[in-house]
């Protein structure tokens, strides 16, 4: 198996871009992934979306953007794991790379989210939990998150402001992030005044939907001698439903992606600099350093409270801002971690620079806890 | 939304009737063929009793199309007797009412129409438990 290097990385903006169509987003940070990596051809082309087909009445997008990036008659197909579809991309890209089947390969996620109105977007998202016996009963994933979030409260006894260090620090970060939806540092008054939208979640709980693309640029390791290297690389998957979880309170698919991945790397949690996860909702945040090795059962948010997450803590997380702050256009959203990792690890961060970074991890979520991804990566060149 | 897809489900729907594993024992709702727990084929029907506990909850504002007229409305996770948890709405009852741990039984309820000339679904909702005697 081939070291699969990151040559390239690309992204626009999340935003509500009015302007710009799915395919416009999905070429400008693909084409900014080539002009990074000084590459113009590829061999394969791999797309992370979740909700094409219900927002923008557009399938096919492998096609649909291998044509407009102009790059007829490469391989090119879009995967869907949900929120998770932009981490299951790069899974497939790796995949691709390290057998030796393709030398330089593009994966995007893009999801153009913000011109249906909220019901109907709403409704998108609901599709990626049990449709028979999950979505029939009108739940929406605010709801889903809000039943374990409530569940995680009454098991280990913490309060609703208690989660309050999450949003802080993704605000804090967002706001050193010209690419964040999100660029106004919030306080604890201003986390705890947040309107319900699921009791417990409130406002600053949940991540805010977007428009948006990231892109990266895939070559074998070889090629690429100071570029930043991908260690480790795992997709694992759960039950589907919340109710047929074992434990809803343990994410199992992060534990054995993030296992397989320190395993691959020939690390452990303690070894990593900085973690991108998916703080979609304030309890996933504290769910994924638990299983991912930062903190023991329950302490996740004990783990945020002792400020170990800010930029200057043990595992600074959502370092540019996270899915809080950055915001979430949903199959898109794995692809931005990992850009963003991919930058700290090059020091081109800015001004949410961690100095010193030089093991990254990012941890992508599909639905609530059904699939995911983690990725490792390693910079070859301390700075 | 299509007859079929809401018809083939009315045992669930109706009646709780999820399945019984012949390896393990242990009892599944949904149904779903394969043992949750040691993944051999399971194919005897059980039905549930409808009696369980409220496991978490949540109330809905911003609910998805189709569920808008209902808003506001309450989610659960509900702890069947018989071990399973299953997602339905909670009913009869207000939200300062609910609690982790609350006693409740199924009842049959509308969950979504398709418009005012539409097809009805109903199913299963839960509701506080009507009689102490009913409570194990």
């Amino acid at each position: 198996m081939r070291e699969v290097a990151i040559l390239g990385v690309g992204q626009t903006a999340v935003r509500e871009h009015w302007d710009l169509s799915i395919r416009q987003l999905a070429v400008a940070a693909g084409r900014a992934a080539l002009a990074d990596a000084d590459v113009s051809r590829v061999d394969a082309i791999y797309v992370g979306n979740m909700t094409s087909g219900n927002l923008n009445e557009q399938h096919h997008l492998g096609a649909l953007v291998a044509d407009h990036l102009g790059q007829w008659g490469v391989e090119a197909v879009k995967l869907e794991a949900a929120c998770g579809s932009a981490g299951s991309a790069m899974r497939q890209g790796i995949i691709a790379i390290a057998s030796g089947q393709m030398d330089a390969v593009l994966v995007i996620g893009v999801e153009k989210m913000t011109e249906t109105v909220m019901e109907e977007t709403t409704a998108a998202l609901v599709t990626a939990a049990d449709a028979d016996y999950e979505g029939i009963h009108g739940v929406t994933f605010v709801s889903l998150n809000a039943l374990i979030m409530r569940r995680y409260m009454h098991e280990y006894g913490y309060q609703h402001g208690d989660f309050a260090p999450f949003a802080i620090n993704a605000h804090a970060n967002g706001a050193k992030n010209p690419n964040a939806l999100f660029r106004e540092p919030i306080t604890q008054k201003i986390y705890e005044r947040g309107r319900v939208v699921a009791d417990p979640i409130t406002l600053f709980d949940a991540s805010p939907i977007g428009d948006g693309a990231a892109a990266l640029l895939l070559v074998p390791a070889e090629q690429a001698p100071g570029a930043v290297r991908v260690v480790g690389s795992a997709v694992a998957t759960d039950t589907l439903a919340v109710h047929d979880r074992e434990d809803m309170l343990w994410l199992k698919a992060a534990q054995q992606s993030a296992q397989r991945a320190y395993a691959q790397a020939g690390i452990g949690p303690e070894d990593v600099d900085l973690f991108e996860l998916h703080d979609a909702f304030s309890v996933m945040a504290a769910l994924s350093l638990e299983a991912a090795g930062f903190a023991e059962r329950g302490q996740g948010v004990r783990l945020a409270q002792e400020g170990e997450i800010f930029p200057d803590g043990r595992i600074p997380v959502a370092t540019m801002g996270g899915l809080k702050a950055r915001g979430h256009p949903v199959g898109a959203t794995g692809l931005y971690q990992i850009a963003e990792a991919a930058l700290q690890l090059r020091g081109d961060a800015g001004a949410a620079q961690i100095e010193g970074a030089r093991i990254a991890m990012a941890q992508n979520i599909g639905g609530s806890g059904a699939t995911i991804a983690t990725h490792i990566l390693r910079n070859p060149i301390a700075h | 939304m299509e007859v079929s897809r809401h018809w083939r489900l009315q045992e669930q729907r109706y009646k709780l009737v999820g399945e019984t594993c012949d390896n393990c024992g242990v009892k599944l709702f949904p149904p779903r063929d394969v043992c949750l727990e040691c993944a051999a084929p399971a194919k005897e029907l059980y039905t549930f009793t409808g009696l369980g506990e409220v496991y978490s909850y949540t109330t809905i504002y911003d609910a998805p199309a189709g569920f808008e007229q209902q808003a506001p409305y309450s989610v659960a996770l509900v702890k069947l007797e018989e071990g399973p948890i299953v997602t339905a709405q909670l009913t009869d009852m207000d939200e300062d009412e609910m609690y982790i741990g609350m006693p409740v039984e199924m009842v049959t309820r509308k969950l979504r129409t398709d418009g005012d000339e539409g097809m009805i679904v109903y199913g299963y909702k839960f509701r506080p438990v009507q009689f102490e005697m009913a409570v194990k």
